[in-house]
């Protein structure tokens, strides 16, 4: 049996906004995510040139060699609008939390053998600086980028880099009984150890990309397709042979995020390469370009941390990062 | 080495610092300055970085719980509010023209701060401003988006609400906004800080923000009052960055009070000038008014901002330039800015009408000194010619002021029954002012505001649609005889009628 709640119903005029409408074809009913993203960023009649850069307009879609038809082509799969970010983000972060209450009350931290953690010292707390390269590479992706599907993404993209640099360090807290020295070592280890100079030099010469689309592939797809499975895979699974389990607890967040990153991140790629062979050729060859430096610079660590394990691991990464590639239609 | 066993006490302070201040490096691979090529260009001088205070030390994993927490309310208020036919709730649909206005003015600048605050946020070398940027920057996004959800209910029943971003990029009012953000992204990012962080909202934002979102409250709007209250916090956060940046800047250098005082005269007078449409909006638009623009005026600017700059003035900073002309004017910009969309409302994406009887007595008394004696008679002058069927229409295009973009409407500072004009030559071209602090900020940047996409010169080159006011309308998506002329007789109002009229039916 169904009960009928008598309301008056007053006719609607129209289902969106014009601008919506016109992109569906047709006056109905839209997502809150499209409603929240079309044609969100001014196009045309822009007043002053920039004058940190006035060789561009303020929106300009010339500042990266691809080109797009209609950059809202460009979507997120995972619709993601502010609401729905933080709400997916929020939920992710309490899992984490229990995590995190669940390895201190219990002190797991302590059952890691001591070289392992004297180990992750070194090749894993480092990364915060990663992240945080990681989060001025996606800002700088929100601040040039062109048409709200895209930015609005990366810009989620980059707070998600500013929380997971911060996880890190909360990690090393726990394991220097917040002192910070771990953190003050990580530092240390990201300015001088030889084994990050590779990676730092590559953090530090994608900071002065010009092209924004290139930045997205070499960061989001290239860099951080070596390094997450590296870490969060491979060295993830090592862990768990030196009592490492409660480690691998804290990382959930970061396994989590990188498959939730690479959806949004192969879709774009996807859609951007589809559009013309040019587009295809480009990212492609900045694909294999920054996955080639990528495994050249995380190599070192790889061997530290995975030792006679390396060049197998290493190779899978490659193996896979190639296939990922192919799936959505880039050769590398 | 092994895991320490008993963990230190963190404040909030520490714990802070500790995740989040240490993550940036001097790069050295790369040159600093070519890492961050746009936060010395504008002559002001950082000594230490890291002397910057973060007033809120806030977290990813507590912003994301704090913000999706609010996320929650609001869509539920929203949803509820849709369900329940909101709409029907309003004072009068007259009132609903703040909100389209609202909606094609400012929810875009609230997009465009997004972008300029991600700019700002990448921009600088200091990692604590450069993190309460990015944060602001999403936050912008987060207005943007909530304002677009509210308005989409009132989308699907009234006029005006459906094309806001094409409008804005296009449509002759809209500019005013338009070019002001875009003015302030234009520039570095110190100055595009001073602009909208501080001069916008701290300075400036009870004139803006909160006339809107009470409007709302007093007129039966829970949606947009709602998320008012839901942005608030968010707001508190955004004004102490501004004052933040200013502490900042000045404490670093002397040789940046200069620049800011600059910087502060312009943005002062670029906002007061853009407030001139809240203006109108609290003076004629709102069915129930909260208080008059006078009032608030004195309240927020004379009052708060007196305090604030007697605080600063330790700096050697000083109470904007021409602060005292805002004070001759406000008791008349609210009335002369209604009388230009009353001329041009057939150009307009929302309705006008005259003020009524009730209004004028309102009117009288929030204005003493100005109101009978100027404005009224002009309205009654107004209704006299429609009850005889020649309602007043200004048939040609106004002239625009070249900075602020507002027709020519305002008068001179001491006379206000004289048009003020001011106008400099500049390359063998003669530029038009409708003030003072207008020609002002011209004159110091002529480069700039030469570039302005002047929304009548534009018409008359014939880059809007046609020759024809109905061909630019149409360029412009106004909807023409639905969006645009008086609100007596428009779709809106007739409709508004007939649902109000179908209540009492099903009331008695």
């Amino acid at each position: 049996m169904s009960l009928d709640i008598k309301t008056s119903v007053v006719e609607s005029r129209r289902q969106t906004y014009a601008n919506v409408a016109r992109r569906q074809g047709a006056d109905r009913p839209a997502s809150r995510y499209d409603e929240a993203t079309y044609d969100m960023q001014p196009t045309v009649n822009f007043h002053y040139r920039p004058t940190w850069d006035p060789g561009y307009l303020l929106y300009d879609p010339s500042r990266t060699a691809i080109r797009m038809d209609d950059w809202y082509a460009l979507r997120d799969p995972r619709q993601l609008y502010y609401a729905t970010y933080t709400i997916a983000r929020a939920r992710m972060m309490e899992a984490e939390e229990k995590n995190f209450d669940f390895v201190q009350k219990r002190g797991l931290l302590e059952s890691v053998d001591d070289a392992w953690v004297d180990k992750l010292r070194r090749y894993m707390l480092p990364l915060r600086h990663y992240e945080w390269g990681a989060n001025m590479n996606n800002t700088a992706i929100t601040d040039l980028g062109y048409g709200t599907a895209i930015t609005q993404a990366a810009s989620f993209a980059a707070m998600d880099r500013l929380g997971i640099a911060q996880i890190l360090s909360r990690v090393g807290l726990l394991i220097d009984g917040n002192s910070g020295d771990t953190l003050k070592g990580a530092k240390e280890a990201w300015l001088n150890d030889e084994m990050w100079q590779g990676v730092r030099k590559m953090v530090e010469d994608s900071f002065v990309l010009r092209d924004w689309f290139e930045l997205f592939v070499a960061q989001n797809f290239a860099m951080d397709g070596v390094v997450y499975p590296l870490i969060y895979d491979h060295c993830d699974a090592q862990e768990a042979r030196h009592g490492g389990g409660a480690l691998s607890m804290l990382n959930e967040f970061m396994i989590d995020w990188f498959a939730d990153h690479c959806r949004w991140v192969d879709a774009v790629l996807k859609v951007a390469a589809a559009e013309s062979a040019e587009n295809r050729e480009l990212i492609s060859g900045w694909a294999s370009a920054w996955a080639g430096r990528a495994m050249q610079a995380f190599r070192p660590i790889a061997a530290f941390a995975l030792e006679a394990g390396a060049e197998d691991a290493m190779a899978a990464i490659q193996a896979a990062l190639k296939k990922r590639a192919n799936s959505i239609g880039l050769e590398i | 080495m092994s895991v320490a066993t008993k963990a230190r006490k963190l404040g909030l302070k520490q714990r802070y610092a500790l995740m989040t201040r240490g993550l940036g490096w001097e790069t050295t691979y790369q040159p600093m300055d070519t890492v961050f090529p746009y936060d010395t260009y504008e002559g002001i001088k950082i000594h230490d970085w890291d002397a910057w205070e973060d007033p809120f030390r806030l977290t990813m994993d507590a912003y994301w719980k704090y913000q999706s927490e609010k996320e929650r309310k609001l869509y539920a208020v929203i949803d509820s509010f849709a369900q329940n036919n909101g709409h029907l709730g309003i004072t009068d649909a007259r009132y609903v023209n703040a909100i389209k206005l609202f909606l094609t003015g400012v929810s875009p600048l609230e997009y465009q701060a997004h972008r300029g605050f991600a700019h700002a946020g990448r921009h600088f070398r200091g990692v604590g401003p450069r993190i309460a940027c990015q944060m602001q920057s999403i936050d912008e996004l987060r207005h943007a988006q909530t304002q677009v959800h509210a308005m989409s209910h009132y989308n699907k029943y009234f006029d005006g609400f459906h094309d806001k971003t094409h409008m804005h990029d296009r449509v002759w009012y809209l500019s005013v906004p338009k070019s002001f953000f875009d003015d302030a992204m234009t520039a570095g990012p110190f100055e595009f800080l001073t602009a909208i962080s501080f001069s916008f909202e701290y300075v400036l934002t009870n004139l803006l923000f909160v006339p809107f979102m009470s409007g709302a409250a007093y007129n039966g709007d829970m949606a947009t009052v709602t998320f008012g209250f839901s942005a608030q916090s968010d707001e508190a956060r955004h004004m102490t960055l501004g004052l933040e940046v200013i502490k900042f800047m000045l404490e670093q250098d002397e040789g940046n009070t200069p620049i800011v005082q600059r910087w502060m005269d312009k943005w002062f007078w670029r906002g007061y000038r853009l407030l001139a449409l809240v203006a109108m909006m609290m003076d004629y638009m709102l069915p129930k008014r909260i208080m008059s623009w006078q009032e608030a005026w004195e309240m927020y600017f004379e009052e708060a901002g007196g305090a604030l700059f007697e605080d600063l003035s330790r700096y050697g900073i000083r109470p904007p330039k021409y602060h005292e002309v805002a004070a001759k004017e406000k008791d008349r910009i609210s009335h002369e800015a209604w009388g230009i969309f009353y001329n041009y409302t057939h150009a307009a994406a929302f309705h006008t009408w005259l003020p009524n009887e009730d209004e004028m007595a309102w009117l009288s008394a929030k204005y003493p000194k100005t109101f009978d004696k100027i404005y009224r008679p002009r309205y009654e002058q107004w209704a006299k010619m429609k009850a005889e069927g020649k309602r007043f229409y200004n048939n040609t295009l106004p002239q625009l002021c070249t900075t602020c973009q507002i027709p020519m409407g305002f008068t001179e500072p001491d006379d206000p029954t004289t048009i003020c004009f001011r106008s400099s030559e500049y390359r063998g071209e003669r530029y038009h002012f409708c003030s003072d602090g207008c020609k002002d900020i011209f004159d110091y940047e002529p480069e700039k505001y030469i570039q302005s996409w002047l929304p009548v010169h534009q018409i008359y080159q014939g880059n809007c649609g046609g020759a024809e006011l109905g061909q630019v309308l149409d360029w412009y998506h106004i909807n023409q005889g639905a969006d645009n002329l008086d609100y007596d007789g428009s779709p809106d109002q007739q409709l508004w009628d007939k649902w109000m009229s179908d209540r009492k039916k099903a009331a008695s």
